[in-house]
């Protein structure tokens, strides 16, 4: 409970955003081009943009734009278009604690601890990355290992070299970007270790971060040992048999003074389980339904937080839909209707939406979102209703490296049973 | 002379096998759509990247991230890298502004894609 002096320094916004990177930049400016006024976005760097700010290669914002921009371009649209519309964004501005009720406070030097009260609440607060101690690696605890997107900070916000001889240890896109990087800014890069049979990179950036620079692609391999005392002074490294254990006698070295890891992304939920909203430990996201609200009313959740995307561009996609919802729901237009509960069946990871309204009015079409749980070639996706299939489709390539995608028309949600959806990959 | 190239345009990654003499592509193979065909004769006879960079600004902490503004031929990138390692910037630098003209004799720019106040 408040005292009488507290209440009276809660600062009631209609739309409250945690967090001002591509995701809270979109619902802000799609909750206010619904004509919310009242709102506010708290983010706790001091500029906006988020990741992409250190992003600086291109290839962001095919599908949005239709041109190819890097990220501090692609951010900096939404900045603009942020200041055009005067929605007010407090930057250095920490939130410490959100709950059900959305009462949330927050920090910043400036304007010290503040409470506000939220009619809507947006979570988007992207992603982390994995960090050394979630993979139980061997060795020493030198210095000179870095996550991926850390050097990617030193090397492109602050201009700093991590190392000169360097390991990437995981394939994921950001590892890959950075082999590249450190490679243009003069470094070596001696190998990228890969712990799967396929990569879980885009093509693309294999080729041209990887191919152009003759920088092996080590399969099925893992690091099996890290060496030095105060600085990392090389890394041995293993191919993997089929249940990833090291094989005897495959092992080679590299002398290196640093190993980057580019191994996953988590979403960061921290304020989000504070809320006690559901949560699904596929996505590591919150569980949310066609309209990106939680189970807690209110309480709507996009982009990374939700769960990892592989392009800004459906990140955007996905926070212009929760800033638009959050923006009907503190207007009062909220939704009538039956909900379902949408499953991964067979080969699918982490449906996303899992709960559908089936409106009593007319309904809208509901992209469905997955991750394929392994590499499949000419196989079929379909959808159930119980046991009966209400869509199928024919996909030349699924792999857990790039989400899939099905669109659900509003006559086949209008028709659905009331019983469980299922969504599945069949060979 | 045959060359192995994975094309680039969608998460299948088709090997193909692209023959090519006196610097004309002569067959393709291994391509399971006509995007693979397009890919293959530009990467085997001529390939082009875009080359980004971060640059230092003087007085500042922050570089500044720049972009040649269309892709150059791919043997030029590490010249053009060496020549931006050369390039001394002040600030302010607003993004868009060209920061290293025609780098390389490509006839390309490099160009700021952010502002250094």
């Amino acid at each position: 409970m408040l005292s009488q002096e507290l209440r009276g320094q809660v600062q009631y916004v209609d739309v409250l955003i945690v967090g001002a990177g591509p995701a809270g930049m979109a619902a802000a400016i799609a909750a206010k081009e619904a004509g919310v006024e009242n709102l506010l976005v708290l983010e706790r760097e001091q500029n906006m943009g988020g990741i992409l700010r250190q992003c600086i290669h291109n290839g962001f914002g095919l599908h949005r734009f239709k041109e190819e921009l890097t990220g501090p371009e692609y951010a900096q649209r939404d900045i603009d278009r942020v200041r055009d519309l005067g929605i007010e964004v407090r930057c250095g501005t920490t939130v410490l604690s959100i709950d059900e009720n959305r009462f949330v406070t927050a920090i910043s030097k400036e304007k010290g601890v503040q409470l506000f009260e939220a009619g809507a609440l947006i979570l988007a607060m992207g992603c982390r990355e994995r960090p050394r101690g979630a993979l139980a690696t061997p060795g020493a605890r030198c210095s000179g290992i870095y996550s991926a997107g850390t050097a990617q900070k030193f090397v492109n916000l602050e201009g700093y070299m991590p190392g000169k001889r360097v390991v990437i240890l995981g394939s994921g896109d950001i590892g890959l970007i950075m082999a590249r990087r450190m490679t243009l800014q003069g470094a070596k890069v001696l190998a990228c270790v890969e712990l799967m049979p396929y990569s879980s990179g885009l093509n693309r950036n294999i080729v041209q971060c990887l191919h152009d620079y003759d920088i092996p692609l080590l399969l099925s391999h893992t690091v099996i040992d890290i060496e030095g005392k105060e600085r990392l002074s090389g890394v041995t490294v293993a191919q993997v048999d089929e249940r990833r254990n090291p094989i005897p006698g495959t092992e080679q070295h590299f002398d290196c003074d640093t190993l980057l890891l580019s191994v996953g992304l988590i979403p960061e939920n921290e304020l989000t389980l504070q809320a006690n909203v559901e949560m699904s430990p596929l996505t590591q996201g919150a569980v949310v339904d066609d309209s990106l609200q939680t189970d807690k009313e209110g309480i709507f959740a996009c982009g990374n937080v939700l769960h990892v995307h592989d392009l800004v561009d459906f990140v955007s996609a996905e926070s212009f839909k929760a800033g638009k919802a959050a923006a009907a729901y503190v207007q009062g237009k909220s939704r009538k209707g039956a909900y379902v509960r949408l499953k991964d069946g067979e080969g699918v990871r982490g449906v996303v939406p899992q709960r559908l309204l089936v409106p009593e009015g007319e309904a809208e079409s509901v992209q469905v979102m997955f991750r394929p749980a392994g590499v499949y070639e000419n196989a079929t996706v379909s959808i159930l209703d119980g046991d009966k299939e209400i869509l199928r489709q024919k996909k030349r390539i699924l792999t857990p490296g790039e989400m899939a995608e099905l669109m659900l028309k509003p006559e086949q949600i209008k028709a659905l049973s009331g019983g469980d959806v299922t969504v599945q990959i069949v060979r | 002379m045959e060359q192995q190239i994975t094309c680039i345009n969608c998460p299948v990654g088709c090997r193909l096998q692209v023959v090519v003499e006196d610097g004309e592509v002569k067959s393709v193979t291994g391509n399971s759509c006509n995007r693979g065909l397009t890919y293959a004769k530009q990467e085997c006879t001529a390939p082009m990247r875009m080359v980004t960079a971060s640059v230092p600004v003087m007085d500042r902490q922050t570089p500044v991230s720049a972009k040649t503004r269309t892709p150059i031929p791919k043997k030029d990138i590490f010249h053009c890298m060496a020549e931006l390692g050369k390039v001394q910037l002040h600030a302010p630098v607003e993004a868009g502004q060209v920061i290293c003209a025609n780098v390389c004799g490509t006839g390309v720019d490099v160009i700021a894609t952010k502002s250094v106040q």
